[in-house]
């Protein structure tokens, strides 16, 4: 197009203007380009980058406290901690407490402060009944809190309240990796018998790498099987790779715990053939979540690989072998990083995927194979602590996309290697 | 509060002037306005919908909308916090409903307009919720399998005489209470000891005992089938789960004796468009010869004394709120869960995660 303008321009006219134009022309394609793409990226925009950041977001959020209490918060962050605040900070405490009940303003607050301490809501409610409606004479806000009850006269309870002042805090993200801020805080670790989320996290990882390599091992060679057959057969059993995969994950989650159960499929078979003597217990573990997960993954590495595979050329291997080298030897340095590609594809898919798994560890695994979507999924819908569900997430999203640069730059780097 | 009416829709007032239903104690306006009541649906839905749903609508005329959900309060937050209500009234289990209550996301009952006077069992009464029936937490075994019958929690832990695999609900929810009770502590204490760490130490010491020896269940579907399946030889159960597996032929027996109950409630989500309607249906469904008929349908105990009366003899005694039943079991301490159950239930997860 460019061209043929140029070419019809006179002669005598500066190079610049071609130079002009074709950059004008090339914005244009540039502009058109943006205007097809422009709807997806606003649709990511609005349905997926904003409600990520927003749960970023939720894992550092403290204005619980702030937005329903402002002026007790402001009078908070000028107080010392020795001592028992200034009468002006609990006047305004005591007035904004009463305000509290409108609008839910009490809720907040009080499922922030039982994080602090569990005694708080209770503290609040009693506290809120007792409330006189203005004072009389010469009483004063102080003694007034102190006679509807004692603790309000303990530095500890102001404390408490403080340190939930501030409109962020790391206190979900610390809990997340089993820390917390000790009483003049500093970072530590909480105490033994309630550490649990580096076991999770660790656990996690351990499941989703385990998941991987299984469905790598078992996924390779049916890949390899089903792309040099010939067709029609290749055809039918990728059928059988398929059918599973269309089935819906509830389904075939509930049918592993009907085979592998204590009188189950399995166990019964066993038992007849003389194998075993007493059932295994194969559900309800980690055998259970690896079981299932496989299953359900398992596609999901196939596919990949064998797309890849479908497009190398045998006669590669064909001419290794007739130059001398070992069957194997073809195999493994001919074909295999010819599939680096297919690999790389269905592992990390395979392996993102298996670290949101939610449902098939609950419904097949115990107590100790729940991965970390089920303490998110624990905290948005049974307890409400919607700063927990977030760190959790947020600390699940890092650790993920660390793990995909990492293996990002292994792989290319084999790749480089290769060309 | 924006409203969420139809702009067709005429106003309240316009309604009620017009044609009006009289019931016993209650007038109801007729019109069409859809109340939308959700509960938690599969069995006792359908329990709801032939005792209350149905004869609700054919005897005031409103329109009402059933549906079921999962128990969640983030849902019912996220409709308050957005002014977005299209829920109007909730079945709530009792910890969900003083949290949320807590959290101004139900309308305070006002328990006057409701006219119950004492008419219900006393834990019906709440501050947000109005109490609709009793289930409970149950030792259930297969009497097939046992030749001596368990008769207590401290049976449950006695893996001599009754050896084999043992379910229990995974959470420390019900778990915590009845390794205490298994220790020796008297159902009426069960909570003072709990609220102390060393409380807390012991029943976890207690739950050492057996860890080796216990399957843990999540859904109520699990205890019943487990025991058909014979994996496992006792196990804590929903009571309502086991009647329906006694329903179809199994030989399962409760031990009622230190069994926990606990009620479910209706609650009016707050800034509901259908508050009126919304009475009336409580009204309706807190009437003993309603609560018979739904209870008729699931063994799950009317919170009516009145209405245990009109339910047969062999009926009645499946029912949580039977007097015999009652005797030795242990009511939930709700305010205790909800201030306590986030630190024991991660404690619990880390502990069984080892």
């Amino acid at each position: 197009m460019t061209t043929t303008i140029a070419a019809s321009q006179p002669p005598s006219r500066p190079a610049g203007t071609l130079k002009a134009q074709l950059r004008r022309a090339e914005r244009l394609r540039k502009w058109k380009a943006f205007g097809l793409v422009a709807p997806l990226a606003l649709f990511l925009i609005v349905v997926f980058v904003m409600p990520i950041g927003s749960m970023l977001w939720r894992s550092v959020d403290n204005t619980e406290l702030e937005s329903v209490m402002p002026l007790t918060t402001a009078g908070l962050q000028r107080w010392d901690g020795t001592g028992l605040p200034d009468e002006s900070t609990m006047a305004s405490f005591a007035a904004e407490l009463r305000d509290s009940r409108q609008g839910g303003g009490l809720g907040r607050i009080g499922r922030r402060l039982n994080y602090e301490d569990t005694q708080y809501r209770s503290l609040l409610m009693r506290t809120l009944r007792g409330l006189p409606a203005s004072l009389e004479g010469d009483a004063d806000w102080t003694t007034t809190l102190i006679e509807i009850d004692e603790a309000w006269g303990e530095t500890a309870t102001w404390l408490g309240i403080q340190r939930a002042a501030p409109p962020t805090t790391d206190r979900y993200l610390l809990a997340s990796v089993d820390l917390e801020r000790g009483d003049t805080g500093q970072i530590q670790r909480i105490g033994e018998g309630d550490r649990l989320y580096q076991a999770v996290f660790q656990r996690t990882l351990v499941i989703a790498g385990g998941v991987t390599l299984i469905c790598l091992a078992l996924g390779f060679p049916l890949a390899y099987l089903l792309a040099t057959l010939p067709a029609k057969t290749s055809n039918l059993l990728m059928i059988l790779v398929l059918l599973p995969f269309w089935t819906s994950l509830l389904v075939r989650t509930a049918a592993w715990i009907i085979l592998l159960q204590s009188n189950g499929l399995v166990n019964q078979s066993l038992m007849a053939t003389g194998v075993i003597d007493s059932p295994l217990q194969l559900v309800f573990n980690r055998i259970g979540v690896f079981f299932a997960m496989v299953h359900i993954l398992l596609p999901f590495m196939v596919l990949p690989l064998y797309s890849v595979m479908k497009g190398i050329s045998p006669s590669y291997q064909r001419a290794a072998v007739s130059l001398g080298a070992h069957p194997f030897a073809a195999f493994w340095q001919v074909y295999v990083p010819q599939t680096i590609s297919g690999i790389a594809a269905g592992t990390i898919l395979v392996f993102i995927m298996a670290l949101g798994y939610y449902i098939t560890p609950a419904l097949v695994g115990g107590p100790a194979d729940q991965m970390v979507s089920y303490y998110v999924a624990y905290y948005t819908n049974s307890t409400n602590n919607w700063g927990m569900a977030a760190a959790l997430g947020s600390i699940l999203l890092v650790v993920t996309l660390m793990l995909y640069l990492v293996y990002h730059r292994l792989v290319n780097r084999k790749q480089m290697i290769r060309h | 509060m924006p409203s969420r009416k139809p702009p067709g829709q005429l106003p309240r007032t316009a309604v009620i002037s017009g044609s009006q239903v009289t019931m016993p104690g209650l007038a109801v306006s007729a019109g069409a306005q859809a109340l939308t009541v959700i509960s938690f649906g599969g069995a006792s839905g359908d329990a709801m919908q032939q005792a209350y749903y149905g004869p609700f609508q054919e005897s005031t005329g409103v329109n009402l909308t059933p549906g079921d959900y999962n128990g969640e309060l983030s849902r019912i937050r996220a409709m308050v916090e957005t002014g977005n209500v299209s829920w109007d009234l909730v079945e709530m289990e009792s910890p969900e409903l003083v949290r949320g209550c807590f959290e101004g996301l139900f309308e305070p009952i006002d328990w006057g307009r409701l006219g119950l006077g004492n008419e219900l069992i006393d834990s019906a009464f709440d501050e947000c919720g109005v109490g609709t029936f009793v289930w409970s937490t149950v030792l259930a075994y297969d009497a097939d399998a046992l030749d001596t019958p368990p008769t207590s929690w401290a049976d449950f832990w006695d893996v001599e005489q009754f050896p084999g695999t043992r379910g229990l609900r995974r959470g420390a929810k019900y778990t915590l209470e009845f390794a205490l009770m298994a220790d020796g502590v008297p159902a009426d204490e069960v909570y003072e000891v709990l609220e102390s760490p060393e409380g807390v130490d012991r029943a976890f010491a207690k739950l050492d005992e057996i860890k080796e020896h216990i399957q843990w269940w999540e859904a109520g579907a699990q205890p019943p089938q487990w025991l058909v399946a014979g994996d496992v030889v006792m196990t804590s159960s929903y009571n309502g789960r086991i009647a329906a597996a006694q329903e179809e032929g199994s030989n399962l027996e409760i031990v009622w004796n230190e069994s926990i109950y606990d009620l479910d409630y209706w609650a009016i989500v707050a800034g509901s468009e259908y508050v009126d309607e919304a009475y009336d249906f409580i009204i309706f469904a807190s009437q003993p010869e309603n609560q018979a008929a739904y209870s008729s349908l699931i063994p799950y105990g009317p919170v009516h004394p009145d209405a245990i009366a009109q339910l047969d003899e062999e009926q009645a005694r499946r029912m949580p709120t039977h007097e015999e039943n009652m005797e030795g079991a242990l009511a939930v301490d709700t305010a205790f869960w909800v201030d306590y159950g986030e630190e024991l239930e991660q404690r619990f997860n880390a502990w069984a995660a080892r």
